[in-house]
């Protein structure tokens, strides 16, 4: 119970933060917040020792239980690892934003209650072993993203790259659900360890591999992988602690946790190796090669993002090799799946730790354009050394732990040219090749990176703020996260025991049991191997061209704007569906209610009757129909002589009054037939929309004199005899024709005894159909809520100020 | 042109009362007679209303100043809480709970987690009928 509430712990949490900041405003909301994920990596910290020696735990809360839909927190070596990186990045995010945001200008109640829905839901995401609540959280991630992106919502960039993110994240979001779906009409089961267990079976279904790409592609654009990492450099308008957090540290990794969660499912399907390896290396080789283009200091981490992700997912790929091959846990294939959580964990320091050092840098000199920067290394030790050692991991040197991890990445692309199944050894030796090439690349903008920000000349004309190095508080983060890279360095095997062996356990159940199959020791030195040699050669050639960087820099532009992917998003957006399609809808959407009433009165009787003659249901039976008395004579008289006078009144006033006397005629017909209920309701509805009416009053427009002596046009005649024709059918039919047995007596016997009511309308509307009346009183509330916002914010619309009106 | 609103004045203050606790008595014994939460929250809008018709929208304000978006956020809150509730005991969203006290005054008296959802349908009601009729009436 405990672990399956943790989950929405921050979410509940979120619910007082409003409260903090209004009322405490001396206090930064964020030492509020702080505490939800201190708590919550304590919480998941007591796991580590039960998990890290191969144990699991699972914990349900049904949800749905008639179609199997259950909350399940399942915390294995994989979903234990990330949640905790969740909660501990959580931690140090927060703690860097009390700095970073100021309290008395920024809206923090804002910022805090969506990275507070952010947190459950990626908690939610790794720890669902039932694959439609994973969706649910999936999506969550990323409205909660789309939220945080646009959170200073009045810069025009921030409300594109929201969009740009939520548009391909979300569309991808939809192709998983889909491929989710396919699954469990495969096993029946929506739980992911269930599918697991019935792996191969699954194989030989025909939609197996359309439910692979459809999972795939719902992997690769909440990863940013090619060609969808298109909407990571936009989210870069995020406040930069958001960057650090969600588009480098975590939510980004949400597709790399999917793929290695479903590799035991997919592992055997020749094409999930090629797809995952493939696009992970042409990510990998892209996003570095571009990284090099960025002159924004996010944009140039931005870039390395998508191309260690890249890396990630392309080590995953070349992991289900090992599915392939018999005895792997013994051979060189067990190093790719080891290594992409081992440089995971990497990625999340040091990458961390530079996104936060790019907010410093910032924060306190008014820019991230790389060009006008230069010389800050005297005037912002500490930041230096911090950037210095994240980007020297990057690079992949020692003695920090990227050195270690891109080893071992070098290692598993190796072991692609060892393996003979599909085609492999056409096209497998030019996996190592890319791998280096990208290799290269990633140590130049590493370097390009930190010395073009902190060594050269200091330019303070250009400086919008006079620099300085960071308070205090703004620098434990990165201090700590720095602190970390250098400490895995030298204590890898403690890291790796703890986290990356029940992790890989989880990857692949087909190769070991317990984490203590996996016999893998991390060195930093393994004697003079072909990955030292490349490394070498990375160094080495990285050096010379990042020394002759200004040189070459300009192939960047030979590349034509015009077919690049951004074009294809701009334009698909802005032309297909902001032009076209709005012209389209323009030609039907004209903006008079009356034309829209028309279309609605029109289509509602020709599907209707259409129906009914299609299905051949009309019938005509008075059987069980109460007499005709003469109070009902005298009610339909009321209510004709009403409804007339309400149409062809020459006031207003008139036609308000005349339509409440139809209303009130017609709650009498309810008590006539014994509906109390109802006859109350209609009674009071009546008064209350008659005054509402009559409040309206003032605001309608005045129409033309022609106009207000309301016309006979034929049309509009023909409309209404339809529908009046339409109602009157439908209720002779189906009181003459009754298929089913009436559900009431269900009602009456169940009532008193399930129910613990007597009045079945009143217990129908709480207990029966509660859904019902829950859902109309959310609509009621938004219906309400929407006329307000529309009458007040019309009046106030001038005062503000956004910046493309 | 100022009308003299004198005797309307006067039994407004009266009906009012006797309209509102109306409302409280349908909303009770809406589980077994007709009524229910609802009804209780038109019939206690529309006391309001009466309010409204007889004296003016500023001065029904300073006699009732609630802010009536709240009202329709407690309900909401109050209706999905109670559905949620059951989750947390381990029984499926929106399982109700009832049973049967001795109370003094009251008697036998049934005790339903489905009258807390009612309240959250009332206050729903309440809340949004006088937040659409409050704004568009005060808009000029």
């Amino acid at each position: 119970m405990l672990q399956v509430l943790c989950l929405f712990v921050p979410l509940i949490a979120a619910l007082f933060i409003p409260f903090f900041f209004k009322k405490i405003r001396n206090v930064h909301t964020g030492w509020f917040v702080l505490i939800v994920p201190l708590l919550l990596v304590i919480y998941y910290s007591t796991y580590i020792p039960s998990i890290s020696k191969g144990g699991t735990v699972i914990e349900q809360l049904p949800w749905i239980p008639s179609l199997g839909i259950s909350f399940v927190s399942y915390l294995d070596g994989l979903s234990l690892l990330f949640s905790l990186l969740i909660t501990g990045i959580g931690s140090l995010v927060v703690l860097y934003s009390i700095f970073y945001l100021d309290r008395k200008k920024e809206q923090l109640h804002n910022f805090y209650i969506y990275l507070l829905i952010f947190m459950s839901a990626m908690l939610g995401v790794v720890q669902s072993d039932n694959m439609i609540t994973l969706y649910l959280f999936w999506e969550l991630t990323s409205i909660s993203s789309f939220l945080l992106i646009g959170y200073w919502f009045n810069r025009d960039k921030s409300r594109f790259g929201a969009l740009k993110s939520m548009m391909i994240t979300v569309a991808g979001g939809m192709m998983m659900l889909g491929g989710f779906v396919l699954l469990s009409m495969m096993g029946g089961t929506f739980s992911i360890r269930d599918l697991i267990e019935q792996a191969p079976q699954l194989a030989t279904n025909d939609t197996f591999v359309i439910a692979l790409v459809l999972i795939l592609l719902g992997a690769f654009t909440k990863s940013a992988q090619f060609p969808f990492y298109i909407w990571l450099p936009d989210a870069m308008e995020a406040p930069t602690p958001v960057s650090a957090y969600l588009h480098s540290a975590t939510m980004v990794k949400a597709g790399i946790y999917l793929v290695a969660r479903f590799t035991p499912i997919f592992a055997l399907s020749e094409i999930w190796i090629w797809l995952v390896a493939g696009i992970g290396l042409l990510t990998l080789f892209w996003g570095s090669f571009f990284a090099l283009k960025q002159t924004d200091l996010k944009g140039i981490l931005a870039y390395s993002t998508v191309s260690q992700l890249g890396l990630i997912m392309s080590l995953l790929g070349v992991g289900a090799i090992a599915y392939h091959v018999d005895g792997a846990a013994d051979t060189v294939f067990k190093y790719a799946a080891f290594a992409a959580i081992f440089h995971l964990i990497n990625h999340a320091t040091f990458k961390g730790s530079l996104f936060m050092i790019a907010g410093i840098v910032d924060h306190e000199t008014g820019t991230r354009d790389i060009r006008k920067l230069g010389g800050l290394m005297s005037l912002m030790p500490v930041s230096f050394t911090v950037a210095l050692i994240g980007s020297f991991s990057m690079a992949g040197l020692p003695p920090f732990n990227g050195f270690l991890s891109k080893e071992m990445f070098l290692t598993g692309m190796l072991s692609v040219s060892e393996f003979d199944l599909f085609n492999f050894a056409t096209w497998g030796p030019l996996f190592p090749i890319i791998a280096w090439v990208a290799s290269v690349f990633t140590f130049i903008y590493s370097f390009y990176f930190v010395f073009k920000t902190f060594t050269g000349k200091l330019n303070k004309e250009a400086l919008p703020k006079k620099p300085h190095e960071a308070p205090i508080g703004m620098l434990i983060s990165p201090v700590i996260l720095a602190s970390l890279v250098v400490a895995i360095f030298f204590i890898p095997n403690v890291i790796t025991d703890l986290f990356v062996k029940p992790a890989v356990v989880a990857i692949q159940p087909f190769l070991y049991t317990s984490p203590n199959d996996v016999h893998i020791h991390v060195s930093a030195w393994h004697g003079p191997t072909p990955e030292l040699f490349m490394t070498i050669g990375i160094i080495v050639l990285g050096l010379l061209l990042f020394f002759t960087l200004s040189k070459w820099q300009k192939v960047y532009n030979v590349l034509p704007e015009r077919f690049t992917i951004n074009r294809l998003y701009d334009y698909t957006m802005n032309e297909l569906l902001g032009s076209w399609m709005t012209r389209v809808s323009g030609l039907y959407m004209t903006g008079s209610i009356r034309k829209y009433l028309v279309y609605m009165f029109t289509a509602i009787p020709v599907i209707v009757i259409g129906t009914l003659i299609f299905k051949n249901a009309f019938a005509f039976s008075f059987n069980g129909a109460s007499p005709v008395n003469l109070y009902g004579v005298i009610l339909v008289a009321v209510l004709v002589i009403g409804t007339i006078t309400t149409v062809f009144a020459k006031s207003r006033i008139t036609s308000i009054v005349a339509l409440g006397a139809v209303g009130y005629t017609v709650s009498l017909f309810f008590v006539i037939f014994n509906a109390p209920d109802l006859a109350l309701t209609q009674l009071v509805i009546e008064t209350i929309s008659v005054a509402l009416f009559l409040m309206a009053f003032y605001h309608l427009p005045r129409f033309s004199k022609a106009e207000e002596r309301t016309r006979f046009k034929l049309g509009r005649a023909f409309v209404s005899i339809a529908i009046g024709a339409m109602v009157t059918l439908v209720a002779l039919s189906s009181h003459s024709q009754k298929f089913i047995a009436s559900i009431s007596e269900y009602y009456k016997e169940t009532v008193y005894s399930e129910a613990g009511g007597g009045n079945i309308v009143n217990v129908i509307l709480v207990d029966y159909r509660g859904f019902d009346t829950l859902f109309e009183i959310a609509v009621l509330a938004i219906a309400g809520i929407s006329i307000y916002a529309m009458i007040k914010l019309r009046l106030s619309r001038k005062e503000k100020n956004y910046e493309n009106k | 042109m100022k009308i003299n609103n004198v005797i309307l004045q006067f039994t407004a203050k009266f009906v009012f009362f006797i309209i509102f606790f109306f409302a409280v008595h349908i909303f009770f014994a809406g589980h077994y007679t007709p009524g229910g939460g609802f009804v209780g929250g038109l019939v206690t809008a529309s006391a309001i209303v009466l309010l409204i018709i007889a004296f003016d929208l500023n001065t029904v304000q300073k006699l009732l100043p609630i802010n009536y978006i709240y009202v329709v956020a407690v309900g909401l809150i109050l209706a999905l809480g109670t559905a949620a509730f059951s989750m947390f005991v381990g029984e499926p969203f929106f399982t109700h709970f009832f049973d049967y006290f001795y109370l003094p005054l009251f008697g036998k008296t049934s005790l339903h987690t489905a009258a807390l959802f009612d309240l959250g349908v009332y206050l729903v009601v309440v809340g949004v009928t006088m937040t659409i009729i409050q704004t568009i009436g005060e808009d000029e």
